[in-house]
């Protein structure tokens, strides 16, 4: 990690490959070129040829590892096909079920009413989009008695699907399919296999857009933001649940020690992959803090950005509005 | 930085939990087979520094390390091994993995040990076990196991085999721990003591080789099971239901492939 030669806060190395150029250039001028002409121009055939930052442009990192743009969603993909089968089990394992309680607090915040068109982004294996479901229920319980020909009414026969999930793993929505037979809720919910940057929905077709522990997971994370501002109706909300910074230094050092000790570790003994978990606590440290991501929420269009740090900050709830 | 393909550069500290998660595993599910490939890496670098020395010790053991053969359905299958005559080594294995169910690809990676020969020597250690089975006539059930590991531990001092032989009775069924006890334990303590090294083996020279009198060479005493039976007749050392033994070409179906494209 970096620390910023103009107004000394801490700066990801890998951020660079996330924000867009211009945010980037304009928060962090880069040096007069002379300066930075990097070792490879100094072959014959690129002199002319090579830019001066290729890093922003061609690759991106995939964990600590740099891998080219075009192969990273290969990866990614390939990772979540890999741990799809264990992932519920893994999470209870590795957050102590606290993840349950991230979750049940990011529904929360949402604070959702019947008849909201939900897109639930990196959605897998179903933990948002059952909690999304519940809360409806509630809300309805709770708000009016069942008349006639109401919204409520409507929902409680299990009519039209309120949430729609997108994921690119195949196997991570076969997961989710599978539980949601078991909760007897399958008609509520519809799967769609694709990928956050290229979401196959109309302009303005949803209200509320979350993606949990997914965005990190994106190739490029600014093209994933425009795609949301995209499909959301105006008034739309957008609110991501992410791993981020820990701000205390004692707490943040003991969480690494855990991440990069325990966690793989627990992955081999599990599910008998510890490169799957290595990349998941290493992709943590390369996406932003809370505060650069709320920036990027910013630069994509989103008002009213803001961020709550949860156990800590090792989560974070983004939320946005596009008004 | 990483050694050689399959390497995960681990901490102490990481060693002793994989150590303690997958001891902890095998003893529970010793069905799973990556536990303890697992325990073994973490556990057993001062072995493999003893086995590698023994290896280079011994001229053959210097033409393994040299060469460093890998056992795989691959290399198998390119062999001389389905030439095999009747009665021999080759033979032998054949109907070894056969009747038990194994197959010569089912052996993991080895990905914890930190020195690149030394990572070798394990994954031949793991790649000849089922070899090992059958030059001491032993099947792949849990008193078979625990046996072959009895003798791998003396011969080698891997802690997991030591570890195995010791705990693995404990789970095993009274019938069989009585014969464990009379029979199976002293026969491998004396088959550990007086065989030679058996890493020192170059195995894929020798599949024609008769197993008998390959037994002999290596000072391997008869196995128990075959005392009341014929020692050539090696289809019951292996299963208790005298079935036909059916074609071994699974073995052979990249060959096979090759062959006809």
């Amino acid at each position: 990690m970096a620390v910023c030669g103009l107004c000394g806060r801490r700066v990801l190395d890998g951020l660079r490959a996330t924000l867009r150029p211009a945010v980037w250039n304009s928060r962090f001028p880069p040096p007069s070129p002379t300066d930075r002409l990097p070792a490879r121009t100094f072959s014959s055939s690129s002199l002319f040829l090579t830019k001066i930052s290729p890093q922003e442009e061609t690759s991106t990192h995939f964990g600590f590892e740099t891998v080219l743009d075009t192969e990273k969603t290969g990866k990614v993909h390939q990772v979540f096909e890999q741990v799809a089968d264990t992932y519920d089990l893994m999470n209870d394992l590795m957050s102590a079920g606290i993840h349950r309680l991230w979750k049940d607090q990011f529904v929360r915040t949402l604070a959702l009413f019947p008849g909201t068109k939900i897109l639930d982004v990196a959605g897998g294996t179903g933990d948002i989009a059952f909690r999304l479901v519940r809360s409806m229920d509630e809300t309805s319980r709770r708000t009016k008695k069942a008349k006639a020909g109401s919204p409520t009414d409507k929902l409680e026969e299990g009519g039209d699907h309120d949430v729609t999930v997108l994921d690119l793993s195949e196997s991570m929505l076969e997961v989710g399919k599978k539980r949601a037979l078991s909760l007897n809720i399958e008609s509520r919910i519809k799967w769609v296999h694709g990928n956050a940057e290229e979401l196959p929905f109309p302009d303005a077709t949803f209200d509320a857009y979350t993606i949990a522990f997914g965005i990190r997971n994106v190739t490029h994370i600014e093209v994933a933001l425009d795609e949301a501002y995209r499909v959301l109706k105006p008034g739309g909300r957008f609110m991501c649940l992410e791993f981020s910074q820990v701000p205390n230094p004692l707490l943040a050092w003991l969480y690494e020690k855990y991440s990069f000790q325990v966690i793989p570790v627990m992955g081999q003994l599990i599910a008998s992959d510890w490169k799957s978990y290595q990349y998941l606590v290493e992709s943590i440290r390369m996406f932003p803090d809370q505060e650069d991501f709320r920036l990027m929420l910013e630069e994509a269009g989103f008002q009213m950005a803001t961020f709550t740090n949860l156990s800590q900050g090792i989560c974070a709830i983004h939320s946005g509005f596009k008004f | 930085m990483t050694l050689y393909s399959s390497h995960i550069p681990t901490s102490w500290f990481q060693k002793s939990l994989l150590t303690l998660g997958s001891g902890l595993g095998a003893f529970f599910n010793p069905t799973r087979d990556e536990f303890i490939a697992t325990f073994g890496e973490t556990t057993s670098n001062q072995a493999l520094v003893f086995m590698r020395r023994k290896m280079v010790e011994d001229p053959e053991g210097r033409r393994i390390l040299r060469d460093r053969p890998l056992i795989n359905s691959q290399t198998l299958s390119s062999s001389s091994l389905r030439h095999s005559p009747a009665e021999s080594f080759g033979e032998a294995y054949l109907k070894f993995l056969e009747t038990n169910g194994v197959s010569p690809d089912s052996r993991k990676r080895v990905q914890f040990v930190d020195d690149e020969e030394l990572a070798y020597v394990m994954q031949r250690y793991r790649e000849v076990h089922d070899l090992i089975h059958t030059l001491l006539g032993m099947k792949t059930n849990l008193l078979g196991e625990i046996t072959v590991k009895w003798v791998e531990g003396l011969q080698f001092g891997l802690p997991m085999c030591v570890t195995a032989g010791v705990f693995g009775p404990v789970r095993l069924k009274p019938k069989h721990r009585q014969l464990y006890l009379r029979t199976y334990l002293p026969w491998a303590q004396e088959a550990g003591r007086t065989s030679r090294f058996l890493l020192n083996v170059y195995f894929e020279e020798r599949w024609h080789q008769d197993l008998c009198q390959l037994r002999k060479e290596l000072r391997i005493p008869d196995p128990p099971n075959s005392a009341a039976t014929n020692p050539y007749d090696v289809s019951l050392l292996y299963r208790t239901d005298k079935s036909e033994i059916s074609n071994t070409d699974f073995i052979f179906e990249a060959e096979n492939r090759r062959i006809e494209n």
